[in-house]
């Protein structure tokens, strides 16, 4: 193991070469480039024995895994924003064709209007098309998860999408332990397809189209239909909820460094008040906590690092007997609130002993957010509470007056 | 935590060498550093910003650099455009790349500044790119003579991660003639 200084971009490009990718397809989007960038160099030098397929968008950048996936590759691929949403037709396709491909997620926001910089809205949007969604807080998660990932995704054949926030970790360099070659071999051996080559002695017709009930193939087997095949998906999304946390703990029995699981927690012990996000949030509100309990607040951190599958009845557990859970979402389903917030509320309705939510919707575009920010929400939120709120609407943190809106 | 914040225009090289200054932060011996672009617009000539943070433990902060101890001015002009000492910490000191008297400079007379004809490190060394002294690595050495968070060794070895071994020698020149020149 070496420590470098590293970007997040170079993390998730390195987790790719340890997990021994063989074929890689991609189009430039800021802030994700430098992901590619950096792969597409490691080819050509031979420091990395892939394939990489140059295409002219996103979508066929996605087809291009979803193709080599199906015959056996280890695929990778990485974007943003615009080009997540012009891939979406075939990230629906990879998830329902149970294909084990990671992409990686730099989180930006979506246009109009234009705009590069770092929110969640992106990957969030995608959040029902069928694929794990993990959240990373720092560049040594977004390798390390990376990494993680083809585990998972080969196990289950789920899709998995790597989620790091845009410029925040994509641009920013930070010190990143990068494990040896065979710790990772050790970790990741190749992988086993159904499908590793297509046959022409044995011939065969990839994704036909699938009825409403099941009937009998050619050779008269009974095949799912198309209700059966999605039932069996959503079972594998649930499986997840005990396969990341395995994966984790087996990645930290391999290399000596796991991240929690589904969700972690920082001072939450003991906290009346939850603070809760996913991503490099997470990190920030790790600062804010030791400020507030410097005041005398009794507050913790709640990190999610799988969205989806949603963790539901961890964080209930983790958040029974709490008083407030604060909610940071850097996305929002508009006309609605804030995704996590709304499926929190979800988790919890019912439940006993369980908090308040408050939603906060904060760095959208790139707006920047610091500890003391989030610290001044949390207390607003608690101050809320304290005056017999028991539901609002969200806290647009960091809005400005002088532009308009209120 | 010390946190640094440059001043320069696109193309000066203001981002790389922030990163070099983590990596120089963090052979010197500080666990946790960060560097990153100021989150914007960026074009050729423009001004823009760049921060670097460093410290004993892992950083945990993400949001822009407002309040830094150390500014960095890759060259005087940007002082008509830019406030370098924005939110400067007390005790906190500018750098800047300049040929001009301190009084001279658009800077309140109470705030420590440093000068050094880096431009000059940059021209002697010979780090010249399309006929243009780049003096983005240069002034990693002023930094190290004015500030003594990193050493001088260990922008060196920084400066030969970053590039191929030719432009490597020339820019670590350039960063010892910086260094030598910087009246700190």
């Amino acid at each position: 193991m070496t420590t470098k200084v590293i970007t997040g971009n170079e993390a998730a490009a390195t987790a790719a070469k340890l997990a021994r990718v063989q074929v890689i397809a991609a189009y430039p989007i800021t802030p994700q480039s430098p992901v590619v960038e950096t792969l597409s160099a490691w080819v050509e030098s031979g420091e990395l024995p892939a394939e990489f397929v140059t295409v002219e968008s996103e979508h066929s950048a996605l087809t291009v895994c979803i193709t080599a996936s199906t015959v056996g590759a280890r695929v990778f691929t990485a974007t943003s924003a615009n080009g997540l949403a012009y891939m979406n037709e075939q990230v629906w396709w990879a998830a329902g064709a149970r294909l084990p491909i990671v992409m990686c997620i730099a989180n930006r926001a979506m246009a109009a209007p234009w705009n590069v910089l770092n929110d969640q809205q992106d990957s969030m949007s995608e959040r029902d098309a069928g694929w794990i969604q993990l959240y990373c807080r720092d560049n040594q998660e977004i390798l390390d998860t990376t990494i993680q990932a083809y585990r998972i995704a080969e196990r289950l054949n789920v899709p998995v999408m790597v989620c790091y926030d845009g410029f925040l970790l994509s641009h920013t360099v930070m010190p990143v332990d990068v494990p040896s070659a065979e710790e990772i071999d050790a970790f990741l051996p190749p992988r086993t397809a159904p499908l590793q080559l297509v046959d022409a002695n044995d011939p065969r017709n990839i994704g036909p189209v699938t009825l409403a009930d099941p009937r009998a193939d050619a050779d008269g087997v009974v095949r799912p239909g198309y209700m059966e095949f999605r039932a069996l998906h959503h079972g594998a999304l649930l499986e997840a909820l005990d396969v990341i946390p395995e994966v984790d703990a087996e990645y930290g029995a391999a290399v000596g460094r796991s991240w929690g699981g589904l969700t972690w927690e920082y001072q939450l012990a003991d906290a009346d008040v939850a603070l809760v996000a996913a991503g490099s949030l997470t990190t920030q509100l790790t600062l804010a906590v030791e400020a507030l309990r410097a005041e005398g607040v009794k507050v913790g951190v709640l990190g999610i690092r799988a969205y989806r599958p949603f963790p539901a009845a961890e964080l209930r557990a983790r958040l029974a007997g709490k008083q407030l859970a604060v909610v940071f979402d850097k996305a929002l389903s508009y006309g609605y609130e804030g995704p996590i917030a709304g499926d929190l509320k979800a988790a919890l309705f019912t439940a006993e002993n369980s908090p308040v939510v408050f939603g906060c919707v904060c760095g959208i575009g790139g707006r920047d957010v610091s500890p003391e920010n989030l610290a001044d929400a949390a207390r607003r939120a608690i101050a809320d509470l304290d005056s017999g709120l028991r539901d609002r609407t969200p806290d647009w943190i960091n809005l400005r007056p002088e532009g308009g809106a209120r | 935590m010390h946190e640094i914040r440059w001043h320069g225009r696109g193309g000066q090289g203001a981002v790389t060498s922030s990163k070099i200054l983590a990596e120089a932060a963090f052979r010197s011996g500080w666990s946790g550093v960060t560097a990153a672009p100021s989150f914007g617009a960026e074009r050729r000539g423009a001004p823009i910003t760049a921060s670097t943070r460093m410290d004993r433990e892992p950083i945990r902060i993400l949001s822009q650099v407002t309040t830094p101890d150390v500014v960095v001015v890759l060259d005087d002009s940007l002082l008509a455009v830019a406030n370098p000492a924005a939110g400067l910490k007390p005790g906190g000191v500018v750098i800047v790349n300049t040929v001009r008297p301190r009084a001279e400079l658009a800077i309140p007379a109470d705030v420590r500044v440093v000068t050094a004809d880096v431009t000059g490190s940059a021209l002697a060394a010979g780090v010249v790119v399309g006929g243009q002294p780049m003096v983005n690595t240069a002034i990693l050495g002023s930094i190290a003579a004015a500030t003594k968070l990193v050493t001088l060794e260990s922008v060196e070895a920084a400066i030969a991660d970053a590039f191929p071994p030719g432009p490597a020698a020339k820019n670590i020149e350039a960063a010892r003639l910086a260094f030598q020149c910087t009246n700190a």
